[in-house]
């Protein structure tokens, strides 16, 4: 090949700008510029204010979030560090808020400037692995092109592994899934997420994929207060409240429906609200010719609640 | 085809320019994902200017938000054709437009013996010119 004539602007591009980094001066030098510079901390303080509960996790955010400004820091003085492996698992029983911090995770790597895009695949293993030979590989790379630059969120992935069958194809998955892991953490960060008790014995299968992910965060089931904190929160989104006495009376429910099994923290409460919109619904269309007013219309009144199964059985 | 003959195919954009860094490569796949266009890799060791039907080297990617995906697989296709033009390309899927917007090469054989032109009389005298490559004498997969 001849010599090239002239040379593209962009080739010499990464040298200037090493030479201004060495050089000193530009860029914050406090915690607090970089996380003005970042906004990081309104998605902290929204983490706080939305999430009910889940202490340890915040607390793990916060951890992870004050390296990653502590690192650009450090960058601007020239102090090189490879750029922590932030894969992570999420345990914890059904709806302890696994997929919805995965989400909010997503932002605050973003904001941190960790991942370029920040985006979240949320993916099942329906969406790894493939039905014959050779179809595997380039459904399970196709997600992670599509997930680079964000987070890849892998829903019950202790699915991923079939110990029964040995020639399930999910072990090929997990084999590419742990070469991009290692390969591109730069790229991508993979949250694997399931059921504290199938997921350890997933990862005694996998000690590779165990060993590569550094965070293990596990998500404690919500305490009744929560429950009922989440419940108002919900209430208010979808315009709704509790009218006299809705409140004690669905204390007293979350009470009766802790015991029951299936419980999924919640998940539940959602559903137990979207029950009591039906009755309050068939409560109002059963007065035909009544003037429906727009406090008639949003409040739930004790016998929505009572009605429910729970009461009935006990 | 060439600026120089036996030197260097020129197609596509950026073709007189020094070969583009992964870095630039990035870059230009940054700008194609930017204005939503579907990114696909294509290989051929025919490299004749109307040779347009390039092999696809995998699916076209949709859908896709950062370059990193792309190079991934623009460096899984070198390793594959080290020795064959390997191109970028970016398709407009807009109603009316549905082309591709960009196509360039990021990967070229290391010796690349340019193109002999033939020439056939005609009737009248007249001549009519032919080009080949001097590579696509031997068979496909041994040219370079």
């Amino acid at each position: 090949m001849n010599k090239p004539a002239h040379s593209l602007g962009g080739a010499d591009a990464p040298a200037t700008e090493s030479d201004s980094v060495a050089g000193g001066n530009a860029g914050p030098h406090t915690v607090d510029a970089v996380l003005r510079e970042s906004q990081v901390e309104t998605v902290l303080s929204d983490l706080d204010r939305d999430l009910i509960g889940l202490a340890p996790i915040k607390a793990r955010i916060r951890d992870i979030a004050a390296l990653l400004v502590v690192d650009r820091l450090r960058l601007r003085l020239g102090l090189q560090a490879q750029s922590p492996s932030l894969h992570m698992s999420f345990t914890g029983n059904p709806g302890t808020g696994k997929t919805t911090v995965a989400m909010r995770m997503a932002e605050i790597l973003h904001r941190l400037d960790y991942v370029r895009k920040g985006h979240l695949i949320a993916v099942t293993r329906d969406d790894l692995v493939g039905q014959y030979i050779g179809h595997t590989a380039p459904k399970t790379k196709e997600v992670l092109k599509k997930a680079m630059g964000g987070v890849l969120f892998i829903d019950e992935a202790y699915y991923l592994y079939r110990p029964e069958n040995e020639r399930d194809y999910g072990q090929e998955a997990i084999e590419i899934l742990l070469q991009v892991m290692e390969n591109q953490r730069d790229d991508l960060v993979v949250i694997l997420a399931g059921y504290k008790n199938r997921m350890d014995t997933f990862f005694q299968s996998n000690p590779g994929l165990s060993s590569r992910i550094a965070h293990h965060l596990d998500f404690p089931d919500y305490s009744r207060e929560e429950l009922g904190e989440i419940a108002d929160r919900m209430l208010a989104t979808m315009n709704y409240r509790f009218g006299n006495g809705s409140r004690e009376v669905f204390d007293d429910y979350l009470a009766r429906r802790l015991k029951l099994p299936h419980f999924a923290n919640a998940r539940s409460v959602r559903n137990a609200l979207d029950r009591m919109r039906l009755r309050q619904a068939s409560r109002l269309f059963a007065d035909r010719y009544r003037e429906l007013t727009e406090i008639d219309l949003t409040t739930i009144e004790p016998p929505d609640i009572l009605a429910s199964r729970v009461f009935t059985d006990a | 085809m060439t600026t120089k003959t036996g030197i260097r195919l020129t197609q596509g954009q950026f073709s007189y320019l020094p070969d583009l860094t992964d870095q630039q490569i990035t870059a230009q796949v940054e700008y194609a994902l930017k204005n939503s266009w579907a990114v696909g890799i294509e290989y051929t060791d025919d490299p004749h200017p109307r040779n347009t039907y390039w092999e696809m080297f995998g699916n076209p990617m949709f859908d896709l938000k950062d370059p990193a995906g792309i190079l991934m697989e623009i460096n899984n296709c070198r390793k594959t054709f080290p020795s064959y033009y390997i191109r970028v390309t970016a398709f407009d899927a807009t109603r009316g437009v549905e082309s591709p917007k960009m196509s360039y090469i990021v990967n070229r054989p290391a010796k690349e013996p340019g193109f002999g032109l033939a020439r056939q009389e005609v009737d009248g005298r007249s001549i009519r010119y032919r080009i080949s490559s001097y590579a696509t004498d031997k068979p496909e997969g041994e040219r370079y």
